[in-house]
C-alpha cells in the first residue's frame, strides 16, 4: 500500500473524479487502510461545500458599456494592415521624390548643353579680372623677366618675397 | 442552437462584431469573479477584465481555434492578475509593509482557533469574509490554481495549460493549496451549518 505522501498527489483527482482508473484504485486501497486520509479526504469534500458559500459578484452597470466603447475606439485595421494596401502608393511617391532631387542636382555636376547665355556671373567676374591684367597685354616684358626665368629651376618666390626690397637709405 | 466559443471567435475575426457581444456575455461575470478573487478588489477586477476582452479583440485577426477559447481567455486574465498582484505588492511594499491590500480593511484576519467552536449565531458575512481571506492568504499560483478548480470548474489539463505548468505539478500545488485552506478553515469545516447538505465537489 502507498504512504500517505505518496496518495496525497491522487487525493484530489480522486475526490473530484478527475483521476484515471489506476490512481482511483491506488487511492481508493489506501483509503481503505488509513482512517487519517480519510478523515482528511472528507475534509476536503466539507471545505469545497463551505467555499461555495462565497457569493459570486456581478460586474458593474456600466461594464459592457465600457468594453464597448473602447471596442469601438480600436482601429479597424492594424498599422501594418493599414499600411500594406497602401505600399504600391507609398513606394511611387518615394520614387518620385528621388528622381526629382536628382534630376534637380544634375544640371550643375554635369551640364549637357551649356548655353552661352547661361553663364553666372562669378564667370564674368573672373573674365573681367584677367582682361584688367595689364601684364599679360606685354608679353616679352615676362619672356625677359630674370625673376622668372629662375623660378624655372628653384622654388617660386613667396608672395611677400615677391618684390625686391631696396637697401636703406640710412644705411 | 448556440454557437461555441470557437465559433464566435472565428466570426469575429471575420468581421462579426455582434459575436464579440455574445462572448462578452458569455464570460463577463465569470471573468470578473475570476479576477476579483485573484486581486481582492472590484474596481481593478473590473479594469483587468475590460483589458482581457480588449486583448481578444485585438488578437481577434491572428486567433486559431488551436485551443479551448477559455483556456485562452483565462490565460490572458491569470497573467494580468498575476503581474497586478505582484506590482500592487511592490507599490505597497514602498509605501508601507503594514498597508493593507486593496480591498482589504485595516483589521488583521482572524481566523477562529481550531479549538474554538464557531458560534451557532456567527452571521453569514463573517464566515464569507474569513472564507475569502482564507482564499487571498494562498501564494497567488496556488490561488489561482484554486479558483480556476473549484469556481471555474476547469479540468487539470486546462489549469496546467493556463498557469504553465505540468499536470504532475499542477496536482502537487492543488492538494497543497487545498491542505492550507483546510487548516485555516478548520473551524468551518468541521462544523457544518444547518444550511449546508450534500457532498461538496469542485465541478
Amino acid at each position: 500500500m502507498k504512504s500517505c505522501e505518496d496518495i496525497s498527489k491522487g487525493l484530489i483527482g480522486y475526490l473530484d473524479q478527475q483521476a484515471n482508473p489506476l490512481e482511483r484504485r491506488d487511492v481508493e486501497q489506501h483509503l481503505a487502510g488509513c482512517a487519517a486520509c480519510r478523515t482528511r479526504a472528507e475534509e476536503f469534500r466539507a471545505l469545497w461545500k463551505v467555499m461555495e458559500e462565497v457569493p459570486a459578484v456581478e460586474p458593474s452597470f456600466g461594464f459592457d458599456a465600457r468594453i464597448r466603447q473602447h471596442v469601438a475606439a480600436e482601429p479597424s485595421h492594424s498599422w501594418f494592415g493599414w499600411l500594406a494596401p497602401q505600399a504600391r502608393f507609398v513606394l511611387s511617391a518615394a520614387m518620385l521624390v528621388a528622381l526629382t532631387v536628382w534630376v534637380a542636382k544634375l544640371p550643375q555636376s554635369n551640364p549637357v548643353n551649356p548655353s552661352p547665355v547661361a553663364v553666372s556671373p562669378s564667370t564674368d567676374q573672373d573674365f573681367d579680372a584677367i582682361k584688367d591684367l595689364g601684364v599679360l597685354e606685354n608679353y616679352d616684358v615676362l619672356t625677359k623677366f630674370d625673376a622668372l626665368s629662375e623660378s624655372t629651376t628653384t622654388s617660386a618666390p613667396q608672395p611677400d618675397q615677391a618684390q625686391p626690397t631696396e637697401p636703406s637709405s640710412n644705411d | 442552437m448556440a454557437r461555441s466559443d470557437v465559433q464566435l471567435m472565428l466570426d469575429v475575426k471575420a468581421g462579426d462584431e455582434a459575436s464579440f457581444d455574445f462572448l462578452l456575455q458569455r464570460y463577463r461575470s465569470p471573468l470578473v469573479n475570476f479576477l476579483n478573487r485573484m486581486v481582492r478588489d472590484t474596481a481593478t477586477a473590473e479594469d483587468l477584465a475590460q483589458e482581457v476582452f480588449l486583448r481578444v479583440y485585438r488578437a481577434r485577426k491572428q486567433y486559431t481555434p488551436s485551443a479551448k477559447f477559455t483556456t485562452w481567455l483565462f490565460r490572458i486574465a491569470t497573467n494580468l492578475a498575476l503581474n497586478s498582484v505582484r506590482d500592487n505588492r511592490h507599490r505597497r511594499m514602498g509605501v508601507s509593509l503594514d498597508a493593507p491590500a486593496a480591498g482589504e480593511d485595516s483589521a488583521p484576519m482572524e481566523l477562529p482557533a481550531p479549538q474554538m467552536r464557531i458560534d451557532e449565531h456567527m452571521i453569514q458575512r463573517d464566515r464569507v469574509e474569513i472564507i475569502r481571506r482564507a482564499i487571498w492568504s494562498l501564494p497567488e499560483k496556488q490561488r489561482a490554481a484554486v479558483l480556476l478548480h473549484k469556481y471555474e470548474e476547469m479540468d487539470y489539463v486546462e489549469i496546467a495549460v493556463i498557469l504553465d505548468c505540468s499536470e504532475g505539478a499542477l496536482k502537487s500545488l492543488l492538494f497543497r493549496a487545498y491542505e492550507t485552506l483546510r487548516v485555516q478553515l478548520a473551524p468551518l469545516v468541521t462544523q457544518p451549518v444547518a444550511q449546508r447538505g450534500g457532498e461538496g465537489r469542485p465541478s
